[in-house]
């Protein structure tokens, strides 16, 4: 293992270039920009032996990814936001066609009003299109998570695209050390792309037809059941991946200093790395937190959830994302996860538009747990309300 | 962990600066973490770049509000922006200016001016001071070393342009160590 430092959207580039995408197609847009340039800086010198297609918006990013899919290349796009926004409709079809789509996901929050800075409302926002959604603490696990992406997604019994989500801006415009593993590793890990059908002048097919109401419920079924059955996938293959690399992701959620908490934090990506700091000054206070870092979304795993969350007394959720006028998307998924447990179970929606977490921040929110205060926007600015 | 705050105007290289400090820092054997504040991007706007240093894994995300050191670029920008907040006994202020100007210090912050205008305009040609400064943050905080940083500038410009931005680096760098300030 050599550690190199760089910036996280350079690493997220450089890691593609070893899974060895025969077609990227991607429109830049930030922050998510730097690695769609540092791929088109890679395919134009010739170190990665791809057809980057250059397009007007990331609709045709995505619709170029689907049809080079189908023709049966292995293939990458990368966007955030409102890019990924543009894209919804051929989100849903590039999920429903079932093809083994990885996309970079530098998550930022959605207009209006504008605000390029992060939260996750953009991938939350795609939470029913049928894509797995994977999410990084740091950029180590970015990078990892492409690879492992791959190798799931194009397993015969998934077929299913996938979003690596890592935080835009916190983890996409960090310089910090890194461990690019080598070209030789990565090739027997992924391995070459074998699509279970592809689009054949000589041996016609059809992706994504007409399914009349005799057919479309089934068809929903199944996909469904490729979702759920992408868990043991992400596990078998996350166990395969840290015995070659050394990084293990057998497991969906992980928990930390969380054995023997009372009160556990639940939290998606970057986020997790302040709130372990923030839970290693309270431990030395004598508070028993823990945290509970979901890598996985969809498919969301509930079982693992209630397992990991049996022993607490107190649940706070932070969530980088807002269903208007329900809760938090996590906090959402962990009352369901937890239902019969009667465990009480807070929602904090937190760091919309890009609004810092500090570690100071992370304690409050334990303390209003603790007295049984939560389901709020936390930090609110009551002066400009 | 020790913390680092750039102060600069977009378009002084604050973040570059940032970026090569931390990669100083890596090469010699430090976990460093450098980002710049996200999108103020405009040319002559305050602008702020953070690095970390730790001898183990740096996981916190949030932006530094209580820097041990803070590098000021543009001494102007001290009656916009409070450049010295969060800052403590014991903490770094390094300032870019050639004038000696009284500064509402926090108490045992220790001041050190510059001129890096003038070393970056005499050894580089062009009023670019975040190498300059660089050299003068390794002399003063012993967190990255003449060496190192040497090897950072050259991993990031070529040829001549990377020979002077070592001279000046190396200029202010001495120029503190000689208590020549």
């Amino acid at each position: 293992m050599t550690m190199e430092i760089m910036e996280g959207s350079i690493a997220v580039a450089e890691t593609v270039r070893l899974c060895r995408p025969q077609v990227i197609s991607a429109y830049p847009i930030t922050p998510q920009t730097h690695i769609v340039e540092g791929l088109a800086s890679i395919v134009a010198d010739g170190r990665l032996d791809a057809e980057y297609i250059c397009v007007e918006s990331e609709f045709s990013a995505l619709s170029a990814c689907i049809g080079a899919s189908a023709a049966g290349s292995r293939v990458y796009s990368a966007t955030t936001s409102q890019g990924l926004a543009l894209m919804t409709e051929v989100v849903f079809n590039a999920a429903g066609m079932r093809l083994p789509i990885v996309m970079g996901i530098a998550n930022r929050a959605i207009s209006a009003p504008l605000s390029i800075w992060n939260d996750q409302q953009d991938s939350i926002m795609m939470r029913d299109s049928g894509w797995i959604q994977l999410y990084a603490e740091d950029n180590q696990e970015a990078i990892d998570m492409h690879i492992l992406a791959y190798k799931v997604c194009e397993d015969h019994n998934i077929l299913l695209p996938a979003f690596v989500c890592f935080d835009g801006f916190i983890l996409s415009h960090v310089f910090e050390p890194i461990d690019i593993p080598s070209q030789e590793l990565v090739d027997k890990f992924v391995g070459p792309f074998t699509p279970y059908q592809k689009l054949d002048v000589n041996d016609p097919i059809s992706f994504g037809m007409y399914a009349t109401p005799e057919y479309y419920l089934e068809f929903r079924y199944e996909h469904d059941q490729a979702v759920k059955r992408a868990a043991e996938a992400i596990k078998k293959y996350g166990k395969e991946f840290g015995e070659i690399f050394g990084r293990d992701y057998s497991e969906l959620v992980v928990g930390y200093k969380l054995e023997d908490a009372d009160i556990a934090i639940v939290a998606m990506g970057s986020i997790c790395g302040t709130v372990k700091d923030a839970i290693d000054e309270m431990r030395a206070e004598g508070k028993k937190v823990g945290l509970l870092n979901l890598r996985c979304f969809r498919p969301f795993p509930s079982t693992d959830v209630a397992k990991a969350l049996a022993h607490v007394n107190t649940i706070a959720v932070l969530d980088k994302n807002v269903s208007l006028g329900a809760k938090g998307a996590v906090a959402i998924e962990i009352k369901e996860a937890c239902y019969g447990s009667n465990i009480p179970v807070y929602d904090y929606i937190l760091g919309l538009g890009g609004r810092d977490v500090r570690k100071k921040d992370i304690k409050k929110i334990v303390d209003l747990a603790e007295k049984g205060e939560g389901d709020m926007f936390y930090g609110l600015r009551e002066e400009v309300l | 962990m020790r913390e680092l705050r750039i102060h600069g105007r977009g378009g002084q290289g604050s973040v570059t600066a940032a970026e090569l400090i931390a990669t100083a820092a890596f090469t010699a054997g430090v976990y460093s973490q450098a980002f710049p504040a996200f999108g103020v991007e405009r040319r002559g706007a305050p602008v702020q770049a953070f690095v970390r240093f730790s001898d183990e894994k740096i996981r916190l995300r949030s932006q530094i509000y209580e820097p041990d050191y803070i590098i000021v670029q543009d001494s102007t920008l001290i009656h916009d922006v409070n450049v010295f907040a969060g800052m403590s006994a014991g903490g770094i202020a390094i300032i870019n200016t050639e004038k000696d100007l009284k500064y509402n210090l926090p108490e045992g912050v220790k001041l050190i001016t510059i001129d890096a205008t003038k070393i970056a305009m005499e050894e580089i040609g062009r009023p670019i001071t975040n190498t300059t400064l660089m050299g003068a943050f390794a002399a003063a905080s012993g967190e990255i070393t003449l060496d190192a940083l040497e090897g950072a500038i050259r991993s990031r410009f070529d040829g001549k342009l990377a020979d002077t931005n070592v001279s000046a680096a190396k200029r202010a760098y001495n120029m503190i160590k000689e208590g020549r300030v």
